[in-house]
């Protein structure tokens, strides 16, 4: 049931959650920050799907945290390293996700005229999803944060794509596509360190 | 028993099981067998229809059921079956020599169940999803765990994911477009989604930097494979976008824009080609403006445009399948496939150096190679309709021919004190010495594979007419 108060908390939370994600550098926040992504995801997916559709997007979220969490938990090295690129530092990530923000404020109401039945909040949730997921996959070469960069386009499009499609089938597959990132994900962070480690 | 069971379920789950199987030939045997198997099925059991041998009676229809949705193996598909899965036959049995069966077989079986399903899934628009499941399984199989990703591998995956929700926002587009075809903001937003989603899948310029990383730091017998199967598939998923909309296939912008987009690839390719220092790097251009002959192709109008999109097929995959094996074999002792690294193997390894300098002639569209009939009829037909892109196309076979020559002379070239001493093992010369038969005889009688690949194009019921 379409609910546009509890969309908007939604919202915020994804913009809390993907600015945090941009800017901590911690794994065991990065993992907490995107179980929270994917709590908005699926309460905006709600929006459109059926709830059991929108808590199966949830699940295969969290299970895909998990996968990497688990991964990330067991590896020998957990340290921080600095990005080998310029520009780097937080205070630019910072400015960068706030264009992200600005950006879904001022292009939302346009898409929202042009695409009537999606709703506001779903085409803002989308905007700062695949954004921030955009500048994570732009801005980074360490895997963990690929991942997550991945995982949160992925989720931006899911979020867009449960309001103009309800096929179960395509809902299956995405689940699986969301899953087999994460594995595979947590298959190249072992891989990645196992060298390291050697 | 039903089509998707047989050529999609069937390579999946013995995929899984050549996972638990230890020896490379074992694994090489039966990836290959099962293939070719499933090829002949493909060619001699006619799908939808009863075939009796005496008493027995076999059908398989060419549908099943799929949460809902249906999975679709029509008749007319039957011969890019058997292409397909008569490549990977070929593929497989070469596994073994160039000493990567574990590695290729058990996900490469998998990757060519989830292909063939994308091509039988119903809506053709959700494929896009089982073409982003075989590129996650291509990762572990790109990347074995004991060896660091490379940026190549980490690219391929980032790229061809990208390009899935384009794709399925293109569809969701297109299904505007059909209701109210006058919306031309709506078409061109169509128009724009679908580029960009092939442009993703297919590694169109300039998104195609992650293939020569993945030939340069990968595997190049399992990094061919990709490279050889994925856009194979995905040019034949992107005509049946041409084929199910008509103001795609007959917009001039689009056509255009394929034209333009297969000449920059080939011309790209080509230059880099001709200056590239790495043998890896060398098939990797060269494979890129396979996919720029492929794009060419598509942008020929009507029948024509097809029948050579289709001959490409199987030449292509046996050059590029000999070639991987060549270079697999010589990269075995060599630190690297680099210019200085490889310098004089040919007295090392004859064979696959023979293989090597054929299957880049070839691609250079060398007379009597196989690739040398495909380009020929490709390069006359764009001639027909543009000079200049004749002329453009000229310039890539000129930094292919270039690339393949130079490759030759450093493979050759007499170092001092070395002998010749040929080390390659009769398997190894078995396949490449069938590789070469077949380069030699698909350029000699290029209408030999006609039998199968003649009827690929009555899988498109409008753009075959």
């Amino acid at each position: 049931m379409p609910n546009p108060l509890v969309a908007w908390m939604a919202v915020a939370l994804l913009a809390m959650a993907g600015t945090g994600l941009l800017l901590s550098r911690d794994w065991r926040w990065e993992l907490g920050l995107l179980a929270a992504q994917y709590l908005g995801a699926a309460v905006l997916v709600a929006q459109h799907l059926p709830l059991g559709m929108a808590a199966t997007k949830l699940v295969t979220g969290w299970m895909t945290t998990a996968a990497l969490g688990m991964t990330l938990t067991v590896l020998p090295y957990r340290e921080q390293s600095g990005e080998e690129y310029w520009p780097q530092g937080r205070v630019f990530r910072l400015f960068m996700s706030g264009t992200i923000l600005v950006l879904a404020a001022a292009i939302t109401p346009r898409i929202d005229a042009v695409m009537a039945g999606i709703g506001a909040p779903v085409i803002a949730g989308t905007i700062l999803l695949t954004g921030i997921g955009l500048l994570q996959l732009g801005t980074s070469q360490r895997m963990p944060r690929v991942i997550f960069g991945l995982l949160s386009v992925l989720a931006g499009f899911e979020v867009f794509y449960a309001a103009v499609e309800s096929s179960i089938l395509v809902a299956g597959l995405l689940a699986v596509v969301t899953l087999g990132l994460g594995l595979v994900g947590a298959y190249l962070l072992v891989a990645a360190s196992a060298e390291e480690s050697a | 028993m039903s089509a998707p069971l047989v050529w999609i379920l069937i390579p999946i789950l013995i995929g899984g099981f050549t996972l638990v199987l230890l020896g490379e030939r074992v694994i090489a045997l039966t990836g290959g067998v099962v293939c070719a198997s499933l090829a002949a099925i493909a060619l001699i059991v006619p799908i939808d229809e009863a075939l009796r041998f005496g008493p027995l009676s076999i059908k398989i229809s060419s549908s099943a059921s799929f949460l809902g949705r249906s999975l679709v193996l029509p008749p007319t598909e039957a011969p890019l079956l058997a292409v397909i899965f008569g490549l990977c036959a070929l593929w497989f049995f070469g596994a073994e020599a160039a000493g990567v069966a574990r590695q290729l077989i058990p996900l490469g079986l998998m990757i060519c169940g989830f292909l063939v399903a994308s091509l039988a899934v119903q809506p053709f628009l959700f494929a896009s999803l089982l073409v982003e499941m075989s590129v996650l399984v291509a990762v572990p199989m790109l990347s074995p765990g004991e060896q660091r990703p490379g940026r190549g591998v980490i690219r391929f995956l980032v790229y061809q994911t990208l390009g899935m929700p384009f794709i399925l926002l293109a569809g969701w587009l297109l299904a505007g477009v059909e209701t109210s075809p006058g919306d031309l903001s709506l078409t061109i937003q169509a128009t724009v989604m679908l580029g960009l989603g092939f442009a993703f899948l297919l590694a169109v310029f300039p998104l195609y930097d992650w293939i020569p990383q993945l030939m340069d730091q990968n595997h190049p017998y399992v990094a061919g494979f990709v490279l050889w199967l994925l856009p194979s598939i995905v040019v034949v998923f992107g005509m049946s976008f041409l084929d199910r909309y008509a103001w795609l296939r007959t917009s001039p912008n689009v056509i255009t824009g394929l034209r333009g987009m297969g000449l920059l690839m080939l011309v790209t390719g080509g230059l880099w080609s001709a200056f590239a220092r790495h043998l890896g790097r060398l098939m990797a251009y060269a494979s890129i403006t396979e996919t720029g002959f492929l794009l060419i192709s598509m942008s020929l109008a009507g029948a024509s445009g097809v029948n050579l999109t289709f001959a490409f097929l199987v030449p292509r995959g046996l050059s590029l399948a000999l070639w991987a094996l060549a270079l697999a074999v010589i990269g075995k002792s060599a630190a690297s496939l680099s210019f200085p690294s490889v310098q004089g193997r040919a007295r090392m390894y004859p064979w696959a150096c023979a293989a090597l300098a054929l299957a880049g002639l070839s691609a250079a569209g060398f007379p009597l190679l196989a690739g040398f009939p495909p380009r020929l009829a490709l390069w006359q037909a764009l001639a027909h309709d543009t000079i200049a892109g004749a002329i453009w196309f000229l310039v890539g076979l000129i930094g292919l021919m270039i690339g393949a020559v130079r490759q030759l002379a450093v493979v050759v070239v007499n170092k001092e004190g070395d002998r010749w001493a040929p080390t390659e093992n009769i398997i190894q010369r078995g396949m490449l010495g069938l590789g070469i038969l077949g380069l030699v005889l698909l350029g000699m009688f290029p209408q030999l594979p006609a039998f199968v690949v003649g009827r690929l194009p009555l899988m498109f019921e409008h753009l075959s007419r």
